[in-house]
């Protein structure tokens, strides 16, 4: 913890600086994506600002989640995969081969489209990440750990009381938090999140995107989502995918409201996707 | 927007009694039910021959569970058994049981005279009756001296003719009087009321059938012409003697082998009888008479063993005495423990399975320690870490085509690689469950890939996803989702090992071996071997305990499948 402090403050100190103002966490260089032959992400450069939410829009299939998962190198698993260009978050390149991808994904924590809670106990759930990455030295630590991620991911009153029942048995939308909470007990500074509502109705949604909310505080958070009023609700900025282009990024504001593109607007407008 | 409808659209309500409908569903309704009938009598069709089996193997294999007892007075005589009087235990444990129990014996069937019917009431007993006697007596020298009362164990044919196996006895009463001539030896025996003139019918009627079966014999002997043409004339003659004995009805006829058996009890004791006339028989006595006085009627009673004594393993004198001793009360049935606590023997009444189930079980051990995690490694390894080339390939085709590779085959590289080459020894359930491992191999392979293919990538995508190693991710994970699977996979494996014969077959372990096996090196032999080499033994006996241990390697594997459910049940709940 003392030391991800102290290397957010140094990363502050040289970290370009987005249009806003805001220091940038995670900067995209000429990133290029090839599945086998198929070139799916072309040319992306982006800057993601710290402390805030920024937004991934775009038809289906125009590389989203494929840049998504460039950010925690979930690529590497993918045999087929190949990623260029230059990836950096506080300034050190995540595809540098002496860093180790383990350490990168400890902080960089990711929320998937479909919750998928370990067929484990909530608790363990939740404490898996802390006892691998020993953040915690004592039992209590570890309840303290595990306590403070429920209760920052809107779980805790509601299961508080059975934190030894399956986490498979929760809700769809309980177990999405719980999948929250998974991601940022191990204290992560990047939390990537690909659709996570998709599956959730509009009252755990709703219940999501405060929790995203108020987390946007303390990290930089990422989310995919298909639902422009998501977006517009959640971000701060937003970028838009079309075919494996970067097309635009920029205020969530500005790009709903004067989109460059011609493609934005059409596709904020609904005429295509 | 509905008047809409009613006005530009014609009203479309379905048909749905239309011909062409109905048509359609009745013969979805007759396929459906073709289908039903057909999968209904598959399962039937297989129900009624797993049950035959079943029901066959349990019917022929239950008589091998228990065990026949002669439970006799035994005096043990302090002359016999310790002559030198000096009470050491290995003096007693090699002393001369059998002559203590001989002695029980014809005192039990007092009056046998001869040395060949000594030496049938002495057969009735086995050859091992005397193990408990002496194991007692040396346990506790005290009792010699004094009368003991014990089981002794009766040989396999006195226990088969016990369990109704042999033949029927049936017993006549006589209507008239009937005096013998002597108590013993040859005698004539006369009966007031042709007590014998059924009996006589009988024998007729036997000679009549005989005289069928020579003339068939004759027409084949005359087709084949003159090569044949000696033995056609001798039959000639044979028919003529016999219809001649048969057109009188009267004259008094011999008994012989191939016919019934017939016998009277009378006085006390018991006279087979040679030749028979409607009122007076001669015999042989068996058990000796009381008196020669005349019985009167009902005191005294043809007895038929109905099965020719040439058809049985057991003679007329054996039933005789066993009929006598079970009359007495001595002939006592009992679980059959022997079958239980023993080793193979040549003796089918001290044979038992113990030596082969440990051989067995020891195998398995040997198999399971070396198979499951070198399956299971091998599998983790190809699934998740090798890398996918050219190399693996081969690997992987290898392995699955390895899981078709017939039996004898790991038999044969065993003979060739762990007893030629490394020399271990023959016969033992270490080689065994070498060789068995080899073969199970590729089955838990193949099935720990397949059940670690069905957990859902996104539980290893969640591991990986809070930064959890890819080794962490699979052994913290996806290997436990998969135990359930994979250990279904180890049992299959794991069962057809139990039942795999033609390995053993090539590294010497379809052997006789009587002791049981105390370690992984000791010869031993396996259950499903154990069964092939009685089930080839020409005793009787030995079926009963071929289906017995049939029984048993049936009730291991059902122990492996119950604690195989029992523990995924275990670790789905834990999960
Ligand atoms: N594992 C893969 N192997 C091959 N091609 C892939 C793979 N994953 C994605 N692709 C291809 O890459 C392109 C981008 O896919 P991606 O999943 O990033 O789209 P997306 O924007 O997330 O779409 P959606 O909104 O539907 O989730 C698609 O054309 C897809 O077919
Ligand atoms: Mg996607």
């Amino acid at each position: 913890m003392d030391m991800s402090a102290a290397t957010r403050m140094e990363a502050e100190r040289s970290a370009p600086v987005t249009a806003q103002g805001l220091p940038a966490k995670v900067v995209a260089r000429d990133v290029n994506v090839f599945y086998g032959e198929k070139h799916a992400l072309k040319h992306v450069d982006v800057d993601i600002p710290d402390r805030g939410v920024t937004a991934f829009i775009g038809p289906s299939g125009c590389g989203k989640s494929t840049f998504l998962r460039c950010i925690n190198r979930m690529n590497d698993t993918i045999a087929s995969c190949k990623v260029t260009g230059k990836i950096t978050i506080d300034n050190r390149d995540i595809y540098d081969p002496s860093l180790d991808v383990v350490q990168l994904r400890a902080r960089v924590g990711m929320v998937f489209q479909k919750p998928n809670p370990f067929p484990k106990s909530i608790f363990d759930n939740v404490a898996y990440g802390p006892k691998i990455h020993g953040l915690a030295r004592t039992k209590s630590e570890l309840e303290a750990i595990v306590t403070a991620s429920l209760e920052k991911a809107g779980l805790w009153s509601e299961v508080k009381d059975r934190l030894g029942d399956s986490g498979t048995g929760l809700s769809g939308g309980q177990q999405q938090r719980l999948c929250i909470a998974r991601a940022i007990a191990v204290n992560p500074d990047v939390i990537l999140m690909d659709e996570p509502c998709s599956a959730l109705d509009p009252i755990a949604t709703a219940k999501v995107e405060t929790l995203i909310d108020e987390l946007r505080a303390n990290y930089c958070i990422i989310i995919v989502t298909h639902s422009m009023q998501q977006a517009a609700r959640v971000s701060q900025r937003t970028a838009f995918f079309h075919l494996g282009t970067l097309v635009e990024e920029g205020p969530t504001e500005r790009i709903f409201s004067t989109p460059r593109d011609q493609r934005t607007q059409d596709y904020i407008t609904g005429r295509t996707g | 927007m509905t008047d809409l409808t009613v006005t530009s659209v014609p009203s479309r309500s379905v048909q749905f009694d239309s011909a062409e409908m109905t048509a359609r569903v009745k013969r979805r309704y007759r396929s459906e039910r073709r289908f039903k009938a057909l999968g209904g009598g598959a399962l039937l069709l297989t129900a009624v021959f797993v049950l035959a089996v079943l029901l066959d193997i349990a019917f022929k294999g239950l008589p091998a569970f228990t065990q026949h007892y002669l439970v006799l007075d035994v005096p043990v005589k302090a002359e016999i058994v310790d002559p030198k009087g000096a009470r050491n235990p290995d003096d007693l444990r090699s002393a001369d049981y059998f002559a203590v129990m001989r002695e029980a014996l014809t005192a039990a069937v007092p009056g046998i005279e001869g040395r060949v019917a000594k030496k049938k009431l002495t057969g009735l007993l086995s050859s091992g009756a005397g193990n408990d006697l002496r194991d007692r007596i040396a346990a506790d020298p005290s009792l010699i001296g004094t009368t003991v009362k014990v089981p002794l164990l009766l040989s396999d044919g006195a226990d088969l003719y016990l369990k109704g196996q042999q033949t029927a006895v049936s017993t006549i009463p006589g209507r008239g009087t009937a005096t013998p001539s002597d108590t013993k030896g040859d005698i004539t025996i006369l009966a007031s009321a042709n007590d014998f003139a059924d009996d006589l019918v009988a024998v007729k009627k036997t000679l009549a059938a005989r005289i069928e079966d020579l003339q068939v014999r004759l027409q084949r002997a005359e087709a084949r012409g003159e090569s044949q043409a000696s033995e056609a004339a001798s039959l000639k003659e044979e028919i003529v003697a016999l219809a001649a004995r048969v057109d009188q009805p009267a004259v008094a006829e011999n008994l012989d082998e191939k016919m019934p058996s017939l016998l009277v009890s009378i006085n006390g004791g018991l006279v087979k009888l040679n030749t028979i006339s409607n009122d007076s028989a001669t015999g042989t006595v068996i058990l000796p008479l009381n008196t020669i006085d005349e019985a009167r009627p009902l005191d005294w009673s043809v007895v038929t063993y109905a099965k020719p004594e040439s058809n049985r393993k057991t003679s007329d004198i054996e039933v005789a005495y066993l009929e006598k001793l079970k009359a007495d009360g001595n002939v006592e049935s009992r679980f059959n423990t022997i079958f239980f606590t023993h080793g193979d023997s040549r003796e089918a009444e001290q044979a038992g399975i113990l030596g082969s189930l440990v051989g067995s079980v020891l195998m398995l051990i040997v198999t399971l320690s070396l198979a499951l995690p070198f399956g299971v490694l091998a599998a983790v390894y190809l699934e998740e870490f090798a890398p996918k080339n050219k190399f693996t390939n081969l690997i992987e085709i290898n392995i699955n085509n390895l899981a078709a590779v017939p039996s004898i085959v790991f038999g044969l590289l065993g003979l060739a690689v762990f007893l030629n080459f490394f020399g271990l020894p023959r016969s033992a359930p270490l080689v065994g469950g070498l060789v068995l491992a080899l073969m199970v191999l590729p089955t838990i392979i193949i099935a720990a890939r397949a059940s670690m293919k069905a957990v859902p990538p996104s539980i290893k995508e969640a591991a990986l996803g809070v930064g959890a190693s890819h080794q962490q991710a699979i052994f913290h994970h996806v290997l436990p989702l998969a135990t359930p699977g994979i250990m279904t996979g180890t049992i299959i494996g794991m069962a057809h090992a139990l039942g795999e014969t033609a390995p053993l077959l090539m590294i010497g372990m379809l052997a006789f071996i009587v002791d049981v096996p105390q370690g992984l090196t000791d010869p031993a032999t396996a259950l499903p071997a154990q069964i092939y080499i009685w089930s080839d033994l020409p005793e009787q006996a030995f079926e009963a305990k071929t289906a017995a241990a049939i029984m048993v390697l049936l009730g291991v594997l059902l122990l492996m499948n119950g604690m195989a459910i029992w523990l995924r049940s275990k670790f789905e709940r834990r999960w």
